[in-house]
């Protein structure tokens, strides 16, 4: 049987990486699913496009730059309104440690 | 024992004083309630768009004119991906290939050696939201996101530092470089200048470098040598006790002075760059970066070099009078309108008398607060004040205590001296009338001076000022001694 | 005169302009036929009764005092929900938006307002607008209304379906490989997928930066081609919107195609399997001949590599563009033991299957060691899809191909095997990856009654030429009144 394109350890990483929880049975199936994906987009590596510059706006521009001139920032109270938890006007979360000692 | 030798470089973050944020139109101000300076853009809300801010580019680009680097005439915008609460998008916009400015250097001067130091790379990004602990419920975090976005240059130096000392002179230099071309304030304890420090040792005469550890959260100067210290005592322990440095995060604790470990959050960091398909590349041509060169402010080093060559300063002094860049335009300002309102007066020599005048008086009413300082009267009133010294109105004691009223009443010199009885006795008669007395007080001293000790012309002067409780011109005075004193 | 609910956008207008009904009528009658026939086809996720009316009666208010009214005014407009909406739910399609209300609308939605259309309601979408067939929406899938067996497409299956089914006249969705092409031409509708940077997607929430446009959705060319006149244009707030003159779109509908070059890839459609719609396609390639146009075959050599250039690119920058959603700021939070569990928890169970497939496919080509050799090669392999139709622009105006391989696919057939569905996008990926406009138009119906989509292409910015084509494709095959007949 032919080495997979990726393997489950490498699905929990990634998983990791993209804060998703993935139960066994999902990475199980993604890892297959991936794999097979993967496997598809090797066929790329018929090309050999080592001279050819990558492509990341396909409509070249330059970058608009914007006046230094503030605008009215939004409503406080409109915005913590969308938070799940908000507390003293912050975005409440979960107790962060800045350093573990 | 082998000595080691520490490698350290440095990066360095500094804010830059625009108004508004880097890619959103809300304010960069301190002091607001927490999500008060907030919109869709800087709070990572779905469909919400960078847009690049002109003034934050420009003053990245004069921090790299100002440090020797090439300005790259495409440079991009990349993201930097992980996930942290003050991260509103789950990525950072920062630059990674082709940064704004590479290839500068920065050159210091310790114990009397002058040292260059390569600047790799000075890049844009934003900065991140603020956690705060210990606020509300204090079971939680609260995130304030005020912060987020404000423009941010890094400057990554080359592992040229050998030593804690150079590495305080590198941040003391590059500081008072930013500060005074307008980009960043200044702040280490507000964090609006920020350092980050790779440091390693190897046995001297070694050229491959130690394993590094990165050093966080250093705030003031005197933390960075202390830090540097105690990382390098750190890890001469661990290789004299026959360990391994590990390459890792640590963060500096001031109050038990000492780096700890913060392992565990520095897990499989793997930040996952890529160019950002939402900016496209920043373009400079060479016309653009020719006119923002033109335009760079005069930079510390080369300001206190004309001082001492055309305004009369000691090397000491345009140390002191550039100590913060408003002070230096105060002086500036009062040296040049000091010259223009005493006739004939030097550059050089109104220089000096402000620079001195300046130290003696002003200085101890200064107050200043990042970029911005307080003068307790205007340089042109200071420059009116020593006027009135020059043209014998008044003397330098009283010109003290005028500037005292000054202070405190706001008003002129002229107008204090008119009101208050200030001014100099400039009567001839009721000059010679004193100097008369004296010599006729003190016989034996004009014999003294009669015989050929003319030092005690001094004396006498000092008895007639004593007389007129300092209000006679000292220089008729003088005179006045000389012409009797001289007399057949 | 047409009668409801098929009359045009211009009709309606007209309609509305001259008191023949009120704006407030006709949106009364769309809504009620939305509410009614939306159980069975699950095009729309939220009916605005309120919004719409209110906007509609400010229409009939302008028309009363005699303000001047613009060019949808009282117009019915239904929009995908991954475009902002100030004050209403926006949701995505996704569970991890939960009741999102956005504090401000998107660009399009500000154009669609200031031109008087009155917007019923926010459309079904496959989740994050990532699919082919709208089976991915978290709220239900929508039916086709040529057959409710079969997809509607995706991922603006929604609007195309409204569209189709007569509830209501014009539709905005978003296409990143083909999203409103596809499920237009599944619907038997006309979409314009503009020029990358044409449209503003300020308020678009991300899907792929690089890809995403928000295209126009009608049952008309001419009603296509007039709403994107309405939503084109320069914005601010979008860096990579284009600064650009507008083309008149509509005018350009009356233009026909003597002379045009008509680009063919013949080998693409000689490996067509499905001979209904190879035969369409000949059909329209006939009638712009017969028109005045000459087909001339040109070849697209890296085309064939489209679907796994894509599958990298946009992957990656979903990953990175749906890190935002963390349960912090907005959507819903499933809290768990920490934060980390708390970010992981959220996202796995806020985000559906093919949106965690997406995200982990683009992690993974974005992470340490895989970038040179998926998302870097993947960028490079774009280019030269971009200089394949740059070569072919040289000898053609514009460039015809189906739109899909097939007509409508059943539901359920194709969810087992994400490839597969990844592989019916063939012809509207390689247009997508170089930024260029694309419009899919009805061309004809296969036996069992679906219809079957033409993709025009054209060179950035000139989407006139889309309008003028497609125009005379339409008028040549008369599909234009022809309607699913379950709501005809």
């Amino acid at each position: 049987m032919a080495e997979p394109k990726i393997k489950l350890d490498e699905v929990l990483h990634v998983a990791e990486l993209a804060r998703l929880q993935l139960s066994d049975d999902e990475a199980r199936q993604m890892q297959a699913q991936l794999d097979s994906i993967l496997g598809y987009l090797a066929e790329l590596d018929e090309l050999d496009v080592s001279d050819v510059e990558p492509t990341f706006h396909s409509i070249p521009m330059d970058a608009p730059l914007r006046r230094d001139v503030p605008v009215p920032c939004s409503d406080r109270s409109e915005i913590l309104a969308e938070a799940p938890e908000s507390e003293a006007g912050g975005f409440a979360v979960p107790l962060v440690l800045e350093v573990d000692s | 024992m082998a000595g080691y030798e520490p490698v350290i470089g440095l990066e360095v973050h500094a804010q830059m004083r625009s108004r508004t944020k880097l890619f959103c139109g809300c304010p960069t101000d301190y002091g607001a309630p927490p999500n008060e300076h907030t919109c869709p853009v800087c709070l990572g809300l779905p469909g919400a768009l960078p847009v690049p801010n002109e003034k934050a580019i420009e003053l990245a680009v004069r921090a790299g004119l100002a440090l020797g680097c090439q300005v790259a005439p495409h440079s991009r915008f990349a993201r930097k991906n992980y996930f942290y609460p003050d991260l509103a998008k789950g990525y950072q916009i920062s630059q990674f290939e082709l940064p704004l400015n590479e290839k500068g250097h920065l050159d210091i001067e310790v114990e009397g050696e002058a040292k260059r130091i390569g600047i790799t790379r000075i890049h844009v990004e934003e900065d991140a939201a603020k956690n705060l602990h210990g606020i509300g419920s204090g079971a939680v975090t609260l995130v304030d996101f005020n912060r987020a976005g404000t423009p941010l240059i890094e400057i990554v130096s080359e592992p040229d530092l050998r030593g804690a000392d150079e590495a305080e002179a590198y941040l003391k230099k590059l500081r008072d470089i930013l500060m005074f071309i307008g980009v960043n304030d200044g702040n280490l304890e507000e964090g609006s200048f920020r350092c980050d420090a790779n440091v390693s040792i190897r046995p001297a005469g070694q050229t491959e470098l130690g394993t590094r550890a990165e050093l966080k959260n250093i705030n003031s100067f005197r933390f960075v040598k202390k830090a540097i210290e105690h990382e390098i005592a750190r890890q001469e322990g661990v290789l004299q006790g026959g360990g391994e440095v590990v390459q890792e995060t640590r963060t500096w604790l001031e109050a038990q002075n000492k780096t700890v470990s913060m392992r565990g959050k520095e897990e499989a960091h793997d930040y996952r760059y890529f160019p950002d398909p939402d900016l496209p590349p920043l373009a400079f041509d060479a016309k653009r970066i020719e006119a923002l060169r033109q335009a760079l402010p005069e930079l510390p080093e080369a300001k206190r070099a004309r001082w001492q060559k055309d305004l009369g300063l000691t090397e000491y002094d345009a140390g002191v009078l550039s100590a913060h860049p408003e002070v230096a335009k105060y002086f500036e300002a009062a040296a040049e309108a000091l010259a223009k309102r005493a006739d004939k007066m030097k550059a050089s020599e109104a220089g000096k008398k402000v620079g001195n005048f300046i130290q003696s008086e002003v200085l101890r009413h200064v107050s200043t607060d990042g970029l911005s300082a307080t003068f307790p009267v205007g340089p042109s009133a200071v420059a009116g004040l020593l006027a009135v010294v020059e043209d014998g109105t008044i003397n330098g004691k009283i010109a003290k205590k005028v500037f005292a009223t000054m202070v405190d009443t706001g008003k002129s010199a002229r107008a204090i001296i008119d009101e208050g009885g200030f001014a100099q006795v400039t009567d001839k008669g009721a000059i010679e009338d004193e100097v008369r007395r004296v010599l006729e007080a003190n016989p034996s001293q004009v014999q003294q001076y009669k015989g050929g000790k003319t030092g005690v012309l001094g004396f006498f002067v000092g008895q007639v000022m004593k007389a007129t409780q300092g209000a006679a011109n000292p220089k008729m005075v003088n005179e006045t001694l000389k012409r009797l004193l001289d007399a057949p | 005169m047409t009668s409801f609910p098929w009359q045009s956008a211009f009709e309606i207008r007209e309609q509305v302009i001259s008191g023949a009904m009120t704006a407030v009528d006709v949106t009364r009658a769309y809504l009620a036929r939305a509410e009614a026939l939306n159980p069975k086809l699950s095009c729309f996720l939220y009916l605005d009764h309120e919004g719409a009316l209110a906007a509609a009666a400010q229409v009939d208010r302008a028309r009363e005092v005699g303000e001047p009214l613009g060019p949808l005014a009282g117009v019915p407009v239904a929009i995908k929900d991954n475009l902002c909406t100030r004050g209403v739910r926006t949701t995505c399609a996704s569970k991890i938006l939960g009741n999102y209300i956005p504090p401000y609308d998107a660009h399009v939605v500000e154009a669609l307002r200031a031109s008087g259309a009155v917007i019923v309601g926010k459309t079904n979408l496959d989740e994050f607008a990532m699919g082919s067939s709208n089976e991915n929406s978290a709220f239900g899938n929508v039916h086709n209304p040529w057959n409710l067996d079969r997809a509607p497409g995706g991922s603006s299956g929604g609007s195309a379906c409204a569209t189709a089914a007569g509830l209501a006249p014009l539709a905005l969705g978003s296409d990143t490989g083909g999203s409103v092409r596809q499920p237009g031409a599944f619907c038997g509708i006309t979409a314009i997928k503009p020029t990358y940077g044409r449209v503003s997607r300020y308020g678009l929430i991300a899907f792929a930066s690089s890809l995403d446009q928000v295209g126009p959705m009608a049952r008309s060319v001419r009603e296509a081609s007039l709403l994107l006149e309405v939503i084109a244009g320069h914005d601010e707030r979008d860096a990579t919107s284009a600064d650009r003159e507008l083309g008149a779109y509509h005018a350009a509908c009356g233009r026909g195609v003597q002379g045009l070059r008509v680009g063919v890839v013949r080998a693409q459609l000689d490996q067509l399997q499905d001979p209904e719609v190879r035969g369409a396609v000949e059909a329209a390639l006939e009638s712009l001949e017969e028109q005045g146009a000459t087909l001339v075959d040109v070849a697209l050599a890296h085309a064939k590599h489209a679907v796994s250039v894509y599958y990298l690119i946009a992957p990656a920058e979903a990953s990175s563009n749906l890190a935002r959603f963390d349960g912090i700021r907005y959507g819903l939070r499933v809290s768990g033991e920490d934060l980390a569990d708390t970010y992981a928890r959220t996202r796995g169970q806020g985000f559906g299957p093919e949106v965690r497939r997406r995200i982990m496919l683009g992690t993974y080509a974005l992470s340490a060691g895989y970038y040179d050799a998926f998302y870097l090669r993947a960028q490079r392999v774009r280019t030269l899809i971009r200089r394949d139709y740059d070569a072919a622009f040289e000898s053609c105006d514009v460039l015809c191909t189906p739109t899909t391989p097939t007509p409508a696919f059943a539901l359920g057939e194709k969810t087992n095997d994400p490839l597969e569905m990844y592989l019916a996008d063939i012809f509207t990926l390689p247009p997508s990856l170089a930024g260029l406009p694309a419009l899919s138009t009805p061309c004809g119906l296969a036996a069992d009654g679906l219809p079957i989509g033409l993709q025009i292409v054209a060179p950035p910015f000139e989407e006139e030429k889309l309008c003028g084509a497609a125009q005379v494709v339409e008028d040549a095959c008369g599909l234009v009144t022809s309607h699913p007949p379950a709501f005809a």
